[in-house]
């Protein structure tokens, strides 16, 4: 049912009255609303803007936030209004909504910000008016174009085990990761260039001898040129081999256009190669010779804009195919009546109707070459009309596939630009930063806190005795350095800690133990893998001092490594962590799993073993000042590398 | 002879063309003005309508102030104009009967709320109207079901005004019922409303015979009450 049609329904069963008298069966009751209120004005205050209507107006939609009870919670007893933290300026368009019926999206609005606060509101966006439904969905599509150019972006990162094929695969497809492939990429350039140059030449007259007529340069100097032709072709060849063994579906690689570009830029000098010496052939062996102009078409692999190109065009497909027709129509109409117009005058070129095919095709593309002019009044006249109307009906598809090539060299102007590596490091540097700043806090309030907690055991005994003025400075000062927000976010992360018995530490401390160890350089895993893995310490963790099966997550250093990877790698863990005797599965959760069982085995097992992602022994953060002494036997974390 | 049919055939385009080019400037005038004519007169029918005041129609009908600015704020959303034209009432009541064809008996709604049967409600007309069915006495009550059944307001019921009640009531109904709805339910209900109803068996149901009945059935007279708190 409508909203609006609502306020008609009481209309709607008083006049059920009429059903009353023809009725047999007793009705039902009617029910009746408990607390019946008189309409009455509610204030709802976004972020200071009131905006005010009736009850009624809200109810009209009861499934919508507004509409239902869940606005009570929205509800400030003192002030007696409605209070929403939201954008007011989106919000006028969903009060609108329940006013009227119909959402409209205003075009100046940011369509990720506008779908959230719907979201917020509890209102579909399926729901937008026909007014601006296409507005909104064209928005909503150039959006999730650029976040999955932004995606595709991440996808770059290079994974570490890589075999030899795939990483030529993306050396190929991307000249930039390597030096190697970026070699390979300008020298296959400079060979296509080589190439195409070298045809160009070989048809240009060379000087001649006095006696002979001029003759190109490809017969005066054969041999160079042959030889020159053969060293492209034989570099085309190895690329074309070369590529074909690295990608990562032949099949797939050999229908595309690029590589049939490949083979038919190399095939002529291969078929020549074989047809020299037969003599009826050699007229097709000169044809074969303009297949090498396709030479040129690899360039595309090079340039971006020539690709661009390439998918405009096969994106406008129907506006060209338009065109072209159109096009037919008219030189067909005007050729016709052209050549009827022509017949009478004598030594006419309209000899027949195809052959004004060509003065239509020149006199509409405005070209006017002059090898066929109408010279009867009729022919004029209609050769006129012909030209002008030649300008508009070319010129009116033009636009559309302009827009399009326009639309798409910008988006990937775009993706070009963040690719850049620039960019990209500069803005996650400063996102690290801001990163490390939290973390930092964190490990500085931790030391000043187990400084505090050191204190406390150092002077329990004394605690009667000494001033409680003292210690109580001592907090104040450490405490006056960090808010409440701040505490509670310290407290929950040693919370974390206490709970997974790792500590954090900074990026340096951990870098250097891993050097230390020895061994290779993960990246590590994003913080929130990490906290998941925590799992509530195994047995023989907490107070035993030998034997200590931590966990190979990266609790701790995942903290402060930054914009790290989705990927975990729980291969390379493996061959360290050897807790369990039996060879993990990859799975998180069997790792969670599993570490309680057989940490009763481990117990009794005399040789322990680590990830080298565990933290660090107490002694190494002597950094910070004996304060960490006391606390040692609290945290016990063994860094041992050994092998089962 | 074929040259010159071209010539002519070349002159005849070049005069189209000139027309058209003409036409551009304004300055062939007779074509153009004939469709202008035609748009002025849909203008002036969609004319706005204001209702009596407030102070009236609180004399006119039982309703208190409150309650007509509520039904008017109501009224006024869904037609800005201030008049329903019957097309739009249709729509509006339809649209609770979504299983069914509501037209019919919109129709014979519409005639019953049209007091002065000028093809569209105005809000004093919806208003009086509601004022009787939810605020007016039962003796009033069932003057308005006899209204609306009268349809063509001579004071009789005949069995055809009532078979065509019956059949737009069935209709709302719908084609998903349980038990189906056959063909001849609306008669067989007809006939029992009027051996009911027509005490002296002459064929019509006076206004008279009707509210005597009514009265004395329990059922009626306890659904009348039914809707006493709608607003």
């Amino acid at each position: 049912m409508a909203a609006g049609v609502a306020a008609w329904l009481p209309f709607a069963r008083a006049a059920a009255i009429g059903w009353m008298p023809v009725a047999n069966l007793p009705m039902p009751v009617a029910p009746t609303e408990k607390n019946k209120r008189q309409d009455e004005l509610i204030i709802l205050n976004v972020s200071g803007r009131r905006f005010e209507t009736w009850r009624n107006t809200l109810d009209r939609f009861p499934d919508t936030l507004l509409g239902s009870s869940e606005k009570e919670f929205f509800y400030n007893e003192e002030t007696k209004e409605y209070f929403f933290d939201r954008d007011p300026d989106v919000f006028r368009n969903v009060l609108n909504f329940y006013r009227t019926g119909k959402l409209h999206y205003p075009r100046y609005e940011c369509i990720s910000s506008y779908e959230e606060e719907l979201a917020f509101f509890g209102i579909i966006s399926e729901i937008i008016g026909d007014c601006c439904y296409e507005e909104f969905k064209d928005r909503k599509r150039e959006n999730a174009e650029r976040l999955m150019d932004d995606q595709e972006d991440n996808k770059d990162a290079k994974l570490p085990n890589m075999t030899f094929r795939e990483t030529m695969w993306r050396a190929f497809e991307n000249p930039h990761t390597s030096t190697m492939a970026l070699v390979f990429y300008y020298v296959t350039g400079f060979f296509i260039a080589v190439s195409v140059i070298t045809n160009v030449v070989e048809t240009v007259p060379c000087g001649s001898s006095p006696n002979q007529k001029e003759v190109p340069c490809g017969v005066r100097y054969t041999v160079a040129f042959f030889c020159m032709d053969t060293a492209c072709v034989m570099i085309f060849t190895v690329e074309y081999l070369m590529r074909l063994f690295a990608a990562p579906s032949r099949y797939r690689f050999m229908r595309s256009v690029m590589s049939i570009i490949d083979v038919v830029a190399i095939l002529p000098y291969y078929i020549g190669l074989v047809m020299t010496d037969n003599e009826d052939v050699s007229g097709a062996f000169v044809t074969l010779r303009v297949f090498r102009v396709f030479r040129i078409f690899k360039f595309s692999r090079h340039s971006q804009g020539l690709r661009i190109l390439g998918y405009t065009l096969k994106s406008c497909a129907s506006e060209l195919g338009f065109l072209l027709f159109s096009l037919t129509m008219a030189i067909i109409i005007f050729a016709t009546v052209m050549f009827y117009a022509e017949k009478g005058s004598s030594s006419s070129k309209f000899t027949s109707i195809p052959a004004s095919f060509w003065y239509t095709i020149v006199t509409m593309t405005t070209l006017g070459y002059g090898d066929m002019v109408p010279k009867t009044i009729a022919g004029k006249i209609f050769g006129s009309i012909c030209s002008l109307s030649g300008v508009l009906v070319i010129a009116l598809p033009v636009p559309v596939i302009v827009s399009n090539f326009s639309r798409i060299y910008h988006q990937n102007q775009r993706a070009d630009k963040r690719r850049a590596q620039k960019v990209q490091k500069a803005r996650l540097a400063r996102i690290r930063i801001s990163k490390e700043g939290s973390s930092n806090a964190f490990l500085h309030s931790k030391r000043n806190g187990l400084f505090n907690e050191a204190l406390e055991f150092t002077q329990l005994p004394y605690k009667m005795n000494l001033s409680n003025q003292s210690s109580t400075e001592e907090e104040q000062r450490l405490t006056k350095s960090t808010s409440l927000l701040e505490s509670q976010h310290h407290h929950l992360l040693h919370c974390l800690e206490k709970t997974t018995n790792h500590e954090f530490v900074d990026e340096q401390y951990y870098q250097q133990s891993y050097l230390e160890a020895g061994l290779q350089n993960y990246p590590s895993r994003s913080p929130s893998l990490s906290s998941q893995d925590g799992v509530t310490g195994t047995c023989c963790t907490r107070r035993s001092k030998k034997h200590h099966t931590p966990l190979p997550n990266a609790s701790g250093p995942a903290h402060m490594q930054p914009l790290t990877h989705a990927h975990t790698h729980q291969q390379g863990l493996q061959e360290l962590s050897t807790i369990h005797i039996q060879p993990l599965t990859t799975s998180r959760s069997s790792l969670n799993m599993r570490v309680d069982e057989p940490a009763s085995m481990n117990c009794q097992s005399s040789q322990i073993t680590t990830a080298i992602i565990s933290i660090p022994t107490p002694p190494v953060t002597t950094p910070e000042g004996d304060a960490h002494l006391p606390a040692g036997p609290i945290h016990q974390n063994v860094v041992k590398v050994s092998a089962l | 002879m074929g040259i010159q049919g071209m010539e002519l055939f070349a002159i005849g385009v070049v005069i189209i063309l000139f027309m058209a080019v003409l036409k551009q400037f304004g300055i062939l005038e007779p074509m153009s003005s004939f469709e202008d004519n035609s748009d002025s007169d849909l203008e002036l029918s969609t004319v706005r309508h204001q209702p009596e005041g407030l102070d009236q129609l609180q004399a006119q009908t039982k309703f208190t102030r409150k309650e007509l600015q509520s039904l008017y704020r109501g009224f006024k959303n869904e037609c800005p104009s201030g008049l329903v034209d019957e097309e739009t009432f249709k729509t509006i009541y339809s649209q609770f009967f979504p299983q069914g064809d509501a037209t019919t008996y919109a129709h014979f709604l519409f005639n019953a709320f049209d007091i002065d049967r000028n093809g569209s409600i105005r809000f004093e007309d919806f208003v009086i109207g509601l004022s009787v069915l939810l605020r007016g006495s039962v003796t009033e009550k069932l003057n308005w079901a006899f209204n609306l059944y009268d349809i063509n307001k001579d004071g009789y019921i005949t069995k055809e005004e009532m078979l065509a009640i019956m059949k737009s009531i069935y209709d709302m109904m719908g084609r998903y019922t349980y038990p189906c709805v056959r063909d001849e339910a609306p008669s067989e209900h007809v006939e029992k409303f009027f051996q009911k109803m027509d005490k002296n068996r002459d064929g019509v149901v006076t206004i008279e015979e009707f509210i005597e009945t009514c009265q004395k059935d329990e059922n009626i007279m306890n659904s009348m009450q039914l809707f006493e708190n709608v607003i």
